[in-house]
């Protein structure tokens, strides 16, 4: 038997893995598209998008106060990686659609357009599990349906350009409430030129039993897509809430900058699901968080295997007593690529609890970044935050970094956090390959193994599809 | 020579002007050219640079605003030192008092004999001046404070030199004292040691100062080299004026097969900022790394620690942990790298914070940067109070909460002190920390 530590240090080897698992996605049509943007980036782009939204004169404002907030921060390069200077604005596409409004039946949508979803299998998922159903297409909702039992409940599920339009004062109270244009540099580039993504609203008592799902595709070059989804979960409600993504492989990089607020009023859950996936030419740079009232608990589970660069702390702002936040978080990153995600926890009441767990998989040359915030400020009381951060390293040459920050306040509070590294154990494998498997096989069981008890949180056909990737992935990572 | 340049910017220098840079060099005896040479680009290095910034990320959660360098002076030549008995029978002591050599005692007869040096760093750039030039702050400042580093370079006047040659183990540690005296007082300390092949030898440094009001600024720094199976006990004890801005930075080099326990107990000053940075040169070295805090009053204790591992086979070990009183703030920011070769490493960093006040903060960065697989690194942080259940057993048996909490808080940092071989000095950390606590001054 070759072993593990001769095998991977054969960094010559082009890596076999590399972009297997983006087959399913990598794939283009020509789309005539309506309406474009044009290139770079000014206020002409933002009046434009406005127009062609026919959105009201506050959301313009909104939009260029946004714009002149981007313009002015700096690149956060101070402690994130200098390849986000390779992102070249100018070069960007901010708005490219087919039309604003969403159909609602599949046959209603553009053959192009409906051709690519049916590819990556949307409607088949949405008539087998799903309660919602919103696809986005480069810049705007192809596709938008709910099911007509879900509707009749009161639950709203529309796209941002509609939600505003149709319901502003429900969705206008929490707007940008949660992430601040001024949140950082790409929550101001979103917030100055938003466009698709979710609008949900779950009135009291209401609990969604079936996942509400939106699937965002970039099918354009150099385009950035800048989705903005706010989910309101009213007091005791329920609702899971999935998104899925992908886009084929371009020879230039392509931005995708979302942002995504949660507000979970008393008492109500909200679970965020994210399997992304996007070409390893992508640089996903998205902020996430959530605001999770008293007895209310927001829970992200996150699970990042494209992209080039993916820069995601999901958060939750635990604002009530007794909140509660959660962040499972499950990272892969392959030859090429920067999976910087991690988690925030914000406490700001008494007895709120948080948990962070976070398992990550460096393959070949990839690198692997946790990044995280604990804060618990003064005079709180029974707050309680438990971290735990598992990297585990494939190849020699792999890498994996541990960046979190911890803040606590006062003697009545506590928190725990704990990282590790490893690697596959050659016992393992030994073992496994005495009974059969072969080096890759065996690989594939101990990586799923390693992230069996995250993976299992995933609703069944994510949690499948989840178990496809890795065995994919990890395929030829030795040997 | 240059001595006509622009005018610094008051901010950036404070006090530490080009003239009164001038002034230093004048007052000290002539130096070897090498180091005149280093001392006159730490200059324009400190001077070039700006100072720490609140976005710096290696000065996250620091109080930077404290960092003021005006008003200080060259201190006076002193008289007379602060009775400095640490309770342990010593082989060596040297005590310095404003940088300046005060008094130098070779307590035990045999240390000459036998090779090693126990001199300041004036007299060794004269009769030792190759193992000082490979030595003296020969690392590079890698964790934020290349500014007051370069400032330490550059005003440094005197300081520690301990050599142990060759096979030679020195059983009684060296004693080091370094007082600073008087208001506005300005100090740049330094220890240097280097222990030969096989070597052995324990040093303990301890600063301080006469009174706590007196308003100070102590930049010090050591230099730790332990050569091949070489090992090296470091015990700093720093108890500066409560009034004092203290920054002390640490490089500790750990050659095949040899070993470094450093541990640290920070006690004193306003402000202070302590840099610890191992390398893990060659298979088989080890760095252990220990530090106790007691941080009361509205004092800040900000430790910045680097673990790096550049080859494979190597280990190193590292426990801070802080006890936090009143309005008091500490910050741990430590980061384990290993190197893309240095297979086998064995890694370890735990930061435990036991907060004894409502009002109290702790902050904790524990970092990793991993680039190769077959490794075994973890870390973990904890902040919390004092286990209840713990508290009320003791409460239960007549023990009132305030000596429960003590009792505790020591049992907190036994686990610390344990991790010393040597007994005696066991117990007089212990007695030091104790006074500490209790608030009383001062039993050394």
């Amino acid at each position: 038997m070759k072993s593990l530590t001769d095998s991977g240090s054969a960094a010559t080897v082009e890596n076999p893995i590399a972009g297997i698992d983006q087959t399913k996605g990598d794939f283009t049509y020509d789309v005539a598209y309506e309406f474009d943007a044009g290139t770079g980036l000014s206020e002409r782009t933002i009046d434009y998008i406005s127009s062609v939204k026919k959105e009201a004169d506050w959301i313009r404002a909104f939009r260029r106060q946004a714009l002149q907030v981007f313009q002015s921060k700096p690149m956060p390069t101070h402690w994130a990686t200098r390849d986000l200077e390779n992102i070249d604005f100018d070069r960007i596409r901010y708005y490219l659609a087919s039309g604003q409004k969403p159909k609602r039946t599949w046959d209603e949508v553009p053959e192009d357009i409906k051709r690519t979803f049916e590819r990556l299998g949307i409607p088949e998922q949405e008539r087998k599990f799903l309660a919602g159903v919103e696809a986005q297409f480069d810049s705007e909702a192809a596709y938008s349906n709910i099911k007509e039992i879900v509707a009749k409940q009161g639950v709203i599920f529309v796209n941002s350009t509609e939600g505003l339009r149709e319901h502003p004062d429900l969705f206008r109270r929490w707007f940008g409430k949660v992430i601040p244009t001024g949140d950082n540099k790409f929550s101001a580039l979103n917030s100055a030129v938003f466009s698709g993504g979710s609008f949900i609203y779950v009135p009291p008592g209401v609990k969604v039993a079936q996942p509400l799902q939106a699937y965002f595709r970039i099918n354009a070059e150099n385009f950035g897509q800048f989705e903005r989804t706010l989910i309101i979960a009213d007091e005791g409600s329920e609702v899971t809430y999935m998104e899925g993504c992908t886009a084929p492989k371009f020879s230039t990089a392509t931005l995708h900058s979302a942002v995504v607020e949660l507000v979970a009023l008393k008492g109500a859950k909200i679970q965020y699901i994210t399997v992304q996936n996007w070409a390893n030419n992508v640089f996903n740079l998205v902020t996430k968080r959530g605001l999770a009232h008293a007895e209310a608990e927001i829970k992200w589970i996150d699970c990042n295997i494209g992209s080039r660069l993916t820069m995601k702390y999901p958060g939750v702002v635990l604002k009530g007593r007794k909140a509660r936040g959660e962040v499972i978080s499950i990272a892969l990153a392959n030859d090429g690529q920067h999976q910087d995600t991690g988690a925030k926890m914000i406490h700001a009441a008494d007895e709120t609890t948080s948990n962070v767990v976070s398992k990550s998989i460096s393959v070949g040359q990839g690198r692997a970044t946790y990044r995280g915030q604990v804060h618990i400020p003064k005079r709180l009381r029974g707050c309680r935050n438990n971290t735990e951060c598992d990297a585990l390293l494939i190849n020699t040459n792999s890498r994996t970094d541990t960046y979190p920050a911890i803040t606590v306040r006062g003697d009545r509070n506590s928190i725990q956090h704990e990282a590790s590294v490893s690697k596959v154990s050659e016992d393992m494998i030994f073992y496994m390959q005495q009974r059969g498997l072969s080096e890759g096989q065996a690989m594939s069981l101990a990586v799923n193994g390693f992230i069996n008890d995250l993976a299992r949180q995933f609703p069944m056909e994510y949690s499948v599809e989840l178990k496809r990737l890795i065995d994919l992935e990890m395929e030829g990572s030795v040997g | 020579m240059t001595t006509t340049t622009a005018p610094l910017p008051p901010g950036t220098v404070g006090a530490f002007t080009r003239a009164a840079f001038e002034a230093h060099l004048a007052s000290l005896p002539p130096l070897p050219e090498w180091w005149l040479a280093r001392k006159r680009a730490a200059f324009e290095h400190f001077a070039a640079l700006p100072l720490p910034v609140r976005n710096d990320e290696a000065w996250r959660f620091s109080n930077v605003s404290g960092l003021t360098l005006d008003g200080f002076a060259p201190p006076a030549t002193a008289r007379a030192v602060p009775f400095a008995s640490i309770g342990i029978r010593k082989a060596a002591r040297l005590i310095f008092a404003n940088g300046r050599l005060f008094s130098r005692e070779i307590l035990d007869s045999n240390l000459e004999r036998r090779g090693v040096v126990v001199d300041t760093i004036q007299n060794a750039l004269r009769e030792h001046g190759d193992l000082v030039r490979d030595h003296l702050l020969a690392q590079p400042a890698r964790l934020g404070s290349d500014k007051f580093s370069a400032l330490h370079q550059a005003f440094l006047v005197d300081g520690a030199f301990v050599y142990a040659p060759r096979g030679v183990e020195v059983e009684l540690p060296i004693g080091i004292f370094s007082f600073a005296l008087g208001d506005q007082a300005a100090t740049f300390p330094h220890t240097l040691v280097v222990a030969d092949e096989g070597a052995r030898v324990t040093v303990i440094d301890y600063f301080g100062s006469q009174d706590d009001t007196e308003r100070q600024l102590a930049i010090g720094a050591n230099d730790l080299y332990a050569g091949h199976g070489a090992r090296i006990t470091y015990v700093g004890k720093q108890d500066w004026s409560h009034q004092a801005l203290a920054l002390q930075s640490n490089s500790t080099v750990v050659r095949r097969d040899a070993c470094v326990q450093s541990l640290n107990v920070h006690l004193g000053a306003r402000q202070a900022r302590h840099e610890s940075h191992s390398q893990l040169q060659a298979p088989g070295a080890i760095s252990e790394m220990l530090s106790l805090t007691v941080a009361r009053g509205d004092q800040e204790f900000d430790q910045r620690t680097l673990q790096i591992h550049q080859a494979p086979h190597t280990r190193s070990d590292l426990l801070y942990k802080n006890a936090l009183l009143q309005r008091a703030r500490t910050i741990f920011s430590g980061l384990i790298v290993v190197d893309p070769d240095a297979q086998k490493t064995d890694a370890y960093q735990s930061n435990r914070n036991l907060m004894l006040s409502d009002e109290a903060e702790a902050n904790s960065l524990p970092g990793l940067e991993i680039q190769a697989n077959d490794v075994r690194c973890t870390h973990g942080a904890t902040t919390s109070r004092i286990d209840s259940e713990q508290e009320f057993y003791l409460q239960a048996r007549g023990i009132t909460k305030r000596a429960a909490d003590e009792l505790l808080t020591f049992g907190f940092f036994e686990e610390v002190l344990n991790r010393l071989s040597q007994d005696d000095l066991h117990t007089a950390l212990r007695t030091l920390i104790q006074s500490k606590f209790s608030g009383e001054k001062v039993i050394r």
